[in-house]
């Protein structure tokens, strides 16, 4: 692959770069340095791929969602199922990573921040299986969004710390886990669980989660003799999507379609469609696109997912879409738990509700590609952690009927 | 000659210090601010730092961010700061530094926020979140203005970094105290003698340290080592505790005045 991006300040185009106190660029320095020489060191590589293969499940696998694509009328839908990784989410690709280099650098702790919890579980897991000492920052909305998940990271033996800042979801995590960093930094690597922040972390996650185009692309060429003519993925800060993305970036044929939250809708103001509404800016480390107001005040956001509730976004996307190699859409909340509940009843699989709104725009796409395309999606977790959330939205315990009319109720109060 | 550059020229001929208070703007309100910056500066003051309110002040600690929570309710803006200064200017010749996170200034565009910050009578701007390596464009629009840019220098920065730094960094070099973030210490970094000393070797131009410094004891021990001491949280805490009360502005001065005779 010979995409040359980012350059050596960590810049895609004009985005990315490092946006960040002086304490820490020294630090970062360092560690694109241990990360660079890890990556050509053979012994770290074999390290890798042994936990990914043993511990965490890879390869996943290319499903071909036979329901699904006759519920469509064509184009085949292929589901490339990280659901099925360890901990439920494509999370571990990196936090194995990340953990891995970590120990390699001499560090005796690790934090993270996390929104729906997944990155938070991911890295709990990683830092339990290594032995490190393991924090993770949480706004308080999202602990009460997704309670099993901060249960899960307290068995791992992590320390959960909640955020009360702000709007009290990943935004404010990711602030307290920055302050953590900057005073810890001597024996602390900070986790960044998206492909976002400052260099080297946008490179570095995604080449970690470059794992799942990586398979991908060779699984559906088996499968089908040809590459696909669509991929989808959710985007929040956008690891799950770059790295399907990514090993596809030079076939010209194949479209990449990422999809954001569009919560209530962009006139509603309660959405996180950077896209659709934001403009750039600097957030957490890096220039990419934000949602702000006219003050460059970073605005709260809104999304049924907590893994997409966040203002920023990853900068190589935003280089993609300046360029106009990806494109990027939302649906709403409402279409997310119609995707929801469309593959639980189609395929038996309940996604995680990030990666339902990709299932969601599948439904708008289908007709456009047609009949004989083939569209391949990433379903970048399980939805296990989001069943108490809908069945709460929607006003019931979901004993007392399935999803299908619960969501059904919702659409027709 | 830029205001700053004025201010340690004068101090270094006199061996003095410069004390260098900093206070989120429009926290409680503008017009108290206003009223601080000119106390400040006639109880003994050299420098003052303006503090732009933002929603996600990522290097400051809680004293810092309750501030400009509190600013930002008020409706606080960049362009609200920049007015502010143009109202304390026309009564008093005290140098004023800006600090400000990079976004705000992005979005009213490098070049309008240089022209308007040199209008107004800003002496110089310091952006925690914009190292030497993504500010180019800022400082030359800035340097057109007449404003200058002040870097940071922090215990991790490489002989390296601190060349680069020593380097761009105009007016003074703000050295950072401690790993973390702002607010108040029970002490000042043991090895700040040390560190002072490997940034004295790569430059002579005036150093001033924040982050941690809170005490009149702190600021003593600290002026005898820089050529400025930055008070922060320590004042704003007290902006805090005496909210909108009639002696707020009167209280906060007199803790200013003992801060700057502990510099003998």
């Amino acid at each position: 692959m010979s995409w040359p991006l980012p350059d050596r300040e960590g810049h895609f185009g004009r985005y990315g770069g490092r946006y960040v106190p002086e304490t820490l660029m020294a630090p970062l320095e360092d560690l694109e340095r241990a990360y660079r020489e890890a990556e050509q060191d053979p012994a770290f590589q074999a390290e890798l791929t042994y936990y990914l293969e043993r511990y965490a499940g890879r390869p996943t696998p290319l499903y071909f969602a036979r329901r699904l694509t006759e519920k469509f009328g064509g184009p085949k839908v292929y589901l490339k199922r990280e659901d099925l990784c360890h901990t439920g989410a494509h999370k571990i690709n990196n936090t194995l990573g990340q953990v891995l280099l970590a120990r390699r650098m001499g560090k005796s702790r690790v934090i993270a921040e996390t929104g729906a919890g997944q990155h938070g579980v991911a890295t709990a897991t990683a830092a339990a299986l290594f032995g490190l000492e393991c924090r993770v920052y949480m706004g308080t909305e999202d602990m009460r969004r997704q309670a099993l998940n901060v249960f899960r990271m307290r068995l791992l033996g992590a320390e959960v710390v909640p955020v009360e800042a702000g709007s009290r979801t990943l935004k404010d995590a990711i602030n307290e886990a920055m302050r953590d960093w900057v005073t810890h930094v001597d024996h602390t690597h900070y986790v960044l669980g998206s492909a976002l922040g400052a260099h080297p972390f946008p490179l570095m996650v995604r080449n970690f989660q470059s794992v799942i185009g990586r398979e991908a692309r060779a699984q559906i060429l088996e499968a089908e003799g040809r590459l696909p003519d669509v991929l989808l993925a959710c985007v929040g800060g956008g690891s799950n999507a770059i790295g399907l993305f990514h090993p596809f970036i030079e076939d010209a044929g194949v479209r990449m379609i990422g999809v954001e939250a569009g919560g209530l809708g962009i006139e509603s103001g309660k959405h996180a469609a950077r896209f659709a509404a934001g403009e750039p800016g600097v957030l957490h480390g890096t220039l990419s696109y934000v949602l702000q107001d006219g003050d460059g005040q970073i605005q709260t956001t809104h999304s049924v997912s907590a893994g997409l509730d966040y203002p920023g976004v990853g900068p190589e996307h935003t280089y993609l879409m300046e360029i106009g190699r990806a494109a990027y859409v939302w649906v709403t909340d409402e279409e997310a738990l119609q995707g929801f509940r469309l593959l639980a009843v189609l395929e038996g699989i309940i996604p995680a509700l990030e990666c339902a709104h990709a299932i969601a725009y599948a439904t708008r796409v289908a007709s456009e590609i047609g009949r004989d395309g083939i569209l391949l999606i990433n379903l970048s977790g399980r939805g296990d952690k989001d069943v108490e959330l809908v069945s709460e939205i929607t006003g019931e315990a979901p004993q007392q009927g399935g999803i299908r009319d619960l969501v059904r109720e919702r659409r027709d109060p | 000659m830029n205001r700053i550059d004025r201010c340690f020229r004068d101090l270094r001929a006199a061996r003095g210090k410069a004390l260098i208070p900093f206070i989120t703007a429009g926290d409680p309100d503008l017009s108290t601010t206003r009223e601080l910056a000119w106390a400040f500066g006639e109880a003994g003051a050299d420098l003052l730092e303006l503090g732009v309110p933002f929603s996600d002040p990522l290097a400051d600690g809680t004293t810092i961010q309750r501030a400009s929570q509190r600013a930002l309710e008020n409706g606080v803006t960049l362009k609200g700061v920049i007015g502010l200064v143009e109202q304390i200017r026309a009564r008093s010749p005290i140098p004023i530094v800006l600090m400000s996170y990079v976004n705000p200034i992005l979005r009213m565009g490098a070049r309008e926020f240089a022209r308007h910050a040199g209008d107004a009578g800003v002496d110089g701007i310091i952006v925690p979140d914009l190292p030497p390596e993504e500010a180019q464009q800022l400082q030359a629009y800035c340097t057109t203005a007449q404003v200058h840019t002040i870097f940071l220098a922090a215990p991790t920065s490489t002989e390296a970094r601190l060349r680069r730094i020593a380097e761009v960094s105009q007016g003074y070099i703000y050295y950072v105290a401690l790993k973390g973030v702002t607010g108040a210490r029970e002490s000042v970094q043991s090895d700040l003698e040390a560190s002072l000393a490997r940034l004295r070797r790569v430059t002579d131009k005036p150093i001033a340290v924040g982050f941690g410094i809170s005490t009149v004891a702190q600021v003593s021990h600290v002026a005898a080592l820089a050529d400025g001491v930055i008070v922060g949280s320590a004042i704003v805490d007290r902006i805090e505790q005496r909210g909108r009360g009639p002696e707020l502005v009167e209280d906060v001065a007199a803790f200013v005045r003992a801060l700057k005779q502990a510099m003998g």
